[in-house]
């Protein structure tokens, strides 16, 4: 028997979304791996520049710097969010998480425009406190590195939120109790048995918010008005206005290599469905 | 006060703070001054009216319509035949596939925009309609594949079997005893497929230049130019489309879970 009359016929329903990705995605990110060694001529030229750019470095480490400040800062917060839902009624906890849920709905246009609005150099909450006599000049909340963190950690909290969640939802009531039965107290109980087995919940927590941020692009863009340049907005003025194809290539072929590690170490803590699942599902 | 009431407290603070800014927009677009404010003195719907009569906006706004059913159509149905093919093959090389076609899902939306750019500049697709399809399609679809998969998983094998064994087709089968029971799961992957194509910018960004202009294209614009109450306006129209479509999503879970209730 062949190998093609072998072949199980399901395999006919998967074809067309199999081939769509290979064709969008498999060639054309081969193309750009190909190009960061290539262009602007053949040989590692691209990713020498990397040691001896100080603009690219600068360009990293800022990148690097956003990133894990919005980790750590997402991650305590969605820490609270779900101890409060783990530890409350389920008609509670049902309300809080259509919170949850809303707050993955909106455009993170409307999200970045909003926060504009209210924390621009024109914005009501400048003009209120001047109006109220409270300052002098507008203080200057976006259009530099505090925008951005505002920004992507009210984006990122409830991607760290749920995989906590999850891990919280999944401890044994009964160790807590036998702890506080051992004596020990409350206070104890939460800093040695309770949070070290929600570890791997915050560490899938942490890795999903660091990789999401890791391509951020709308929000650096309008908060950071410029002057905070990340590796996404930087690609992007590579390939639309400088036409430097290699840099941004090299950049790409990074930050998807960092992204793809990552998801691989995410996947050693939790079922990447169920991380993934965890959006806008 | 406790340290778990404090908690709770601070934890509703933080999930109204998740939700509430976004919502700026509504009073913002109801002001009757021509720069952003809020509308102390008179509400005015002359932004709307605004919005309405430009055919610029109206014309994104019917292409964003056009652009974002079309390619939830496509991703529903390729991402529906996927997660069924992958379901009834249930082998290892089904679950490597099924992770490569997830993939779309966390590569990064500029990385996304920068492999169709490559693709498209040759085949002559930017700033085409058919491009931007495509494209938005091929990133909605893994979340037709996870809500069908989702719904898969709790359908039982053997009402396959016996309705292949009482003489159906497998397209038959797929048709009249699949299909049906996974609705809610299909329902869902439209909708989440609708609303991200409705919303996306990152790749819109690279793909469209003056033919093709998407709301959120053209709020972008009106945001990092000097900004008026109108692309509040819009903000809250493109808002307002992704709530009615999260509540249809909600009406199509309450009722299957109703109907799963009943039987």
């Amino acid at each position: 028997m062949s190998r093609i009359q072998s072949l199980n016929p399901a395999w006919l329903l998967v074809a067309p979304l199999l081939a769509l990705v290979a064709v969008m995605f498999a060639g054309p990110l081969l193309n750009i791996l190909w190009l960061s060694f290539t262009d602007p001529e053949p040989g590692i030229a691209n990713y020498v520049a990397l040691v001896e750019k100080t603009s690219l470095q600068k360009l990293l480490w800022t990148t690097l710097r956003v990133c894990l400040i919005t980790t750590v800062l997402s991650v305590a917060l969605g820490y609270s969010i779900a101890y409060a839902m783990a530890n409350v009624a389920e008609a509670s906890r049902q309300r809080m998480m259509l919170f949850i849920l809303i707050s993955f709905w909106i455009s993170v246009l409307v999200r970045t425009f909003s926060w504009i609005m209210l924390l621009g150099r024109n914005g009501l909450l400048n003009n209120g406190l001047i109006e109220a006599g409270l300052i002098s000049q507008p203080i200057p909340f976006v259009r530099n590195e505090l925008g951005v963190l505002i920004g992507m950690v009210h984006y990122m909290i409830p991607y760290a939120v749920l995989p906590i969640l999850a891990a919280m939802q999944g401890i044994d009531g009964r160790v807590l109790q036998a702890s506080r039965n051992l004596g020990a107290s409350p206070a104890q109980t939460f800093w040695r048995v309770y949070l070290p087995l929600t570890k791997p919940g915050i560490i899938a927590g942490a890795l999903l918010v660091f990789i999401l941020s890791l391509g951020f692009y709308i929000t650096p863009a309008i908060m950071g008005g410029g002057k905070v340049l990340m590796v996404a907005e930087y690609i992007s003025v590579q390939i639309l206005v400088t036409l430097k194809w290699g840099t941004a290539a090299m950049l790409a072929v990074l930050m998807l290599a960092s992204v793809l590690g990552l998801l691989y170490v995410l996947s050693r803590f939790m079922k990447l469905s169920a991380a993934l699942g965890g959006g806008r599902t | 006060m406790t340290p778990a009431r404090l908690n709770r407290v601070i934890a509703w603070s933080l999930l109204v703070f998740l939700v509430a800014p976004a919502l700026i927009a509504i009073p913002v677009s109801l002001t009757n001054k021509t720069y952003l404010s809020l509308p102390w003195d008179g509400i005015s719907l002359q932004y709307y009216r605004e919005v309405f009569s430009s055919p610029e906006w109206v014309s994104s706004f019917f292409q964003s319509t056009v652009i974002g059913l079309t390619s939830a159509a496509l991703a529903t149905i390729v991402g529906t035949l996927a997660a069924v093919g992958l379901w009834r093959l249930s082998s290892r090389w089904g679950e490597v596939v099924r992770g490569l076609l997830l993939l779309p899902l966390v590569i990064p939306p500029i990385i996304a925009a920068m492999a169709f750019y490559r693709l498209y500049v040759p085949l002559g697709l930017i700033d085409s309609y058919t491009g931007l399809i495509l494209a938005h399609s091929v990133l909605a679809a893994p979340l037709v594949l996870i809500t069908v998969g989702a719904s898969l998983a709790g359908f039982d094998r053997r009402l396959e079997q016996a309705s292949r064994n009482l003489g159906a087709s497998a397209a038959q089968t797929l048709w009249r005893v699949i299909l049906p029971s996974i609705r809610p799961g299909v329902i869902s992957g439209a909708v989440f497929a609708f609303i991200a194509s409705w919303d996306e910018i990152v790749v819109t960004l690279f793909l469209s230049k003056f033919t093709v202009y998407t709301l959120p294209r053209r709020m972008w614009n009106g945001i990092r130019e000097n900004t008026d109450p109108a692309v509040a306006a819009a903000a809250v129209i493109l808002l307002g489309v992704t709530f009615a479509a999260f509540l249809i999503w909600g009406i199509a879970q309450r009722r299957a879970r109703r109907a799963q209730g009943t039987t």
